[in-house]
């Protein structure tokens, strides 16, 4: 079987699975049933200074899919609700228990300089392996003047990364808030101050749902609610669009990359891995289904390695990187077209309507003689956009052809049509 | 054993007929079913199917396995609790097991998650590169297996993967017990029950020898000398009788005998077909009787029994597959006469009907005849006492006429553990039996380290 063993930004792990900071690694209860069920490492939800945050109730909304399923879940809860004296402890006793496991303290205290040079020798001295920014909190605490509030001003990451690197000889990761225009800016800002690595992204400011009989936001806190921070399946592409952005930034080149952001599966990971996290943090999953889902995410990654020939994550790691550029530098002469495998199909239609009502009319629909339906792609139309083969339930039935156009490869930067091109 | 039956016809239909009558029961899944199937789990947490799994397949991981596309992480997860996973996948009544259990068993939810279809799809989809569980070091100790059934393979198995050297000792020439004698042929197809042995000695460590029988020419006495620890999975080898006159005659039979013989030969049209018969039992013995007598051509098959449909050991599921071709349930009536022609076979039976008379079954005077050209008896199996005729095997405390074990599946001598049908404990199932093998193997195992220890 494949190697998952890691090492990150010079921290030791047996697996790239590690909780995220959050209600799941709240407390050595949680922890230590974590590290039982398998979990490589965890980053302890955060740590704050005395007197600590007090929560509200209720805490929770979420998304569904037409299944129930969860697709997302949004959260207005704060950092730890317990002292930093309680934390620190167990914090110790579980790292001296589990020698093995990364475990990371993830910290959040006024942007002062005093504050931060108090609490990181207290954190260093517990024997965690390091530790991580919350500079991604989006509710809450950046009325505080923390949280999300630091993160959204590129000169105060780097200024506080700068002091954790100076009262710290432990290994540093700054979490990234995805609320910003460009989450680059951050990225290279931790990279100046000094930062081991990033995780991103934290929970995206969000509202799941409106009651409307009560006409108030969930989760519902009397007759009110705010904004939380949203997660899970849902917020995975905008995870891996940010991880790529860092990924292949010339400025932040090599930076060691923490992938957060829905995932749930073994394949979710290896898609993080592959655009260059050298790790990765889960949480919403966890808190759906429970500690368990972490060995099938071992087994089903490392069947997957060694079906690819892959021995460690270094091996794929960052490989699809290369592959994301941007618009620009696209092949405007590449041509694929719509096919449909008429033994696969079911008849549903689906292709059809998406086409004719919102694309561009290039799937007919015939009428035949026992009263159902043969779908047929008018080539000539097809612009190859791939909405027939999105919206088709039946997994290989349409296929994208690619077409042999007999042009070469061509850029929109030296284009004929293009009246800006670059003159070659 | 068919010669009883030599005087009756072949079937009309030839072979390549018949051999579709015989075809899958329960056709498998392919990928897109097992990937819509697999979405409709709800990976229930105290899962109530586990709970209702004799085996304690942990079926939602598996479920969810298959869902994100890891078969084989999926099989493994079912071997790891069931080594005989496909076959249980094929044989088991999961209609009163697991998928009876399923929180989506309710009009709501439309149906169960097709669980038994899906333990299936794994097992056949897997791809091992090499057999998926690996054997501790080497104990030194060795354990005689008697009977290669469900419960003794199992049992050897899981001894070999704790590094035991184990003996298997089985009477007939085959192994895989009633998978390979005495399932009806639709439900384990392509010589599954074979290949499913193939793959489980491919663990090593253990050897089977054929034609070694308890009772014949092996001894309980001698295998507790020269083992550690002996393991008895002896299965029922006898059939109930009725105590009737001319049971012995031409034309009546066991039907466990008859299916043996089905499942073992290579041509179906050889087989003899009565085209009346009568299949006297209740449990799905009787009803996989009746349904291959109906598919080979028979034109008359009535299944008899003494009480009530709703009192059948069959499932509600094995009726209907009953029903579906062709065979007449006859309920509330009890063989009285085994009738015989001139020449002294079986021409038909006299039934006395019966009836329940403050709380206990009685004939109510009046009775009937059915003509038929055989009966075959399917009312239950017995224990072989044969088997346990030497004088150590003859001390074992019976629970009744089964030798009684505690949970453990230990009998009442020391170093000697029995598991499966012929023991008194749990239902009759395969399924079971691979559980008490399992659990076997383990006490065995924890047994024999606490004596290296306290060497």
């Amino acid at each position: 079987m494949a190697d998952l063993s890691i090492e990150f930004a010079g921290i030791k792990s047996p697996n790239p699975f590690w909780l995220a900071s959050a209600p799941p690694t709240d407390k050595a209860y949680n922890v230590v049933r974590a590290y039982e069920a398998g979990w490589g490492g965890v980053v302890w939800k955060t740590l704050g200074e005395d007197p600590a945050a007090v929560n509200v109730s209720s805490r929770y909304s979420a998304l569904y899919g037409p299944n129930r399923e969860v697709m997302g879940i949004n959260n207005i809860e704060l950092i730890t609700d317990r002292s930093l004296e309680i934390n620190l402890r167990e914090i110790t006793q579980v790292k001296k228990d589990w020698p093995d496991r990364a475990l990371i303290v993830s910290l959040m205290v006024p942007c002062v300089e005093e504050s931060w040079k108090y609490i990181l020798p207290l954190v260093e001295a517990t024997g965690a392996d390091g530790i991580e920014l919350n500079f991604g909190c989006p509710h809450g605490m950046p009325e505080r003047g923390m949280g999300a509030a630091v993160g959204q001003v590129p000169e105060y990451v780097e200024m506080v990364t700068r002091w954790c690197k100076t009262y710290s000889s432990l290994p540093v990761i700054v979490k990234l808030t995805p609320n910003i225009t460009d989450v680059r800016l951050s990225a290279r800002a931790a990279h100046r101050g000094g930062a081991d690595a990033v995780s991103l992204i934290n929970t995206i400011n969000s509202i799941t749902s409106i009651d409307l009989d009560m006409m108030v936001a969930h989760p519902i806190v009397g007759s009110q609610s705010t904004h939380g921070g949203y997660c899970g399946a849902a917020v995975k592409p905008i995870a891996l669009n940010m991880v790529a952005e860092i990924a292949r930034d010339p400025e932040t080149r090599g930076l060691p990359i923490c992938g957060i952001g829905g995932i749930g599966t073994w394949r979710d990971a290896a898609e993080f891995v592959a655009l260059g996290c050298g790790a990765v943090q889960v949480c919403t999953a966890a808190m759906l289904h429970g500690f368990r889902i972490v060995e099938d995410m071992k087994d089903g990654l490392s069947r997957w390695m060694d079906s690819k020939g892959y021995t460690s994550l270094n091996d794929f790691s960052g490989r699809a990187v290369g592959n994301t550029t941007d618009w620009k530098y696209l092949d405007i002469n590449y041509q694929v077209i719509a096919k449909i495998d008429q033994d696969a199909c079911i008849g549903c239609g689906r292709c059809h309507i998406a086409c004719e009502d919102t694309s561009h009319q290039a799937i007919a629909s015939l009428k035949q003689e026992d009263g159902t339906h043969k779908y047929e792609v008018i080539d000539d139309e097809c612009v190859g956009c791939n909405l027939c083969q999105i919206t088709c339930p039946v997994d290989d039935c349409i296929e994208m052809v690619v077409q042999d156009t007999g042009k070469p490869y061509l850029n929109w930067n030296e284009d004929p049509r293009n009246p800006y091109r670059v003159a070659s | 054993m068919i010669d009883t039956l030599s005087h009756l016809p072949r079937p009309d239909a030839d072979a390549t007929e018949l051999a579709k009558n015989f075809s899958d029961l329960a056709p498998p899944l392919n990928a897109r079913q097992a990937a819509l199937e697999s979405a409709r789990c709800l990976y229930c947490y105290d899962a109530p199917c586990i709970n209702a799994c004799p085996s304690d397949i942990d079926i939602p991981s598996f479920i969810g396995s298959i869902s994100h596309d890891n078969v084989t992480g999926a099989a493994q997860t079912i071997l790891s609790a069931n080594i005989l996973g496909g076959s249980c996948a094929r044989v088991c009544p999961t209609e009163i097991l697991c998928q009876q259990a399923c929180v989506r068993n309710n009009e709501k939810e439309c149906a169960p998650v097709l669980i038994g279809l899906l333990q299936r799809y794994a097992i056949d989809n897997a791809q091992f590169s090499e057999h998926p569980f690996k054997r501790s070091a080497a104990t030194g100790k060795r354990i005689a297996v008697v009977g290669a059934g469900p419960a003794g393979l199992s049992c050897a198995h899981r001894l070999a993967m704790h590094g035991h050297e184990v003996v298997i000792f089985e009477a007939r020439e085959k192994s895989g017990g009633l998978n390979e004698y005495g399932i009806a042929k639709y439900k384990l197809v392509d010589d599954f029950a074979q290949k499913e042995v193939d793959f489980l000695l491919q663990i090593g460590g253990i050897e089977i020898r054929h034609g070694q029988k308890l009772g014949d020419n092996l001894t309980l006495t001698e295998l507790h000398q020269q083992f550690d620890s002996v393991f008895l999975g002896l299965g029922l080898a006898a059939s109930k009788q009725l105590g009737l006159a001319d049971e012995n005659a031409a034309g009546l039979m066991a039907a466990t005998d008859y299916i043996r013989e089905l499942r073992q030969t290579d041509d179906l049209s050889q087989l003899p077909v009565a085209n009346r018969c009568i299949v006297l039992g209740a449990g799905n013995t009787a009803i996989d009787m009746a349904v291959q007598m109906a598919k080979l051509g028979a034109r008359d098959v009535n299944l008899v029994y003494r009480r009530g449909l709703s009192d059948m050991g069959a499932t509600d599921h094995e009726q209907h597959i009953a029903k579906d071709n062709q065979v007449r349930l006859l309920t509330w009536a009890q063989p009285e006469t085994v009738l015989l022609d001139d020449a002294g076979k079986v021409r038909g039976m006299r039934f006395a009907k019966t009836r329940m008379e403050n709380g206990r079954l009685s004939t109510t005077g009046e009775t009937f005849e059915l003509a038929a050209d055989a009966i075959f008896k399917a009312i239950g199996q017995a224990f072989d006492n044969n088997s346990l005729s030497d004088p150590l095997a003859a001390e074992l405390k019976r629970a009744g006429e089964r030798i009684w074990v505690d949970e453990n599946l230990r009998t009442s001598i020391a170093g000697v553990y029995a598991g499966g049908d012929c023991t008194s404990l749990d239902q009759d199932l395969t399924v079971q039996a691979v559980q008490h093998g399992k659990l076997a193997a383990e006490a065995i195992h924890s047994t024999l380290s606490l004596k290296v220890e306290a060497a």
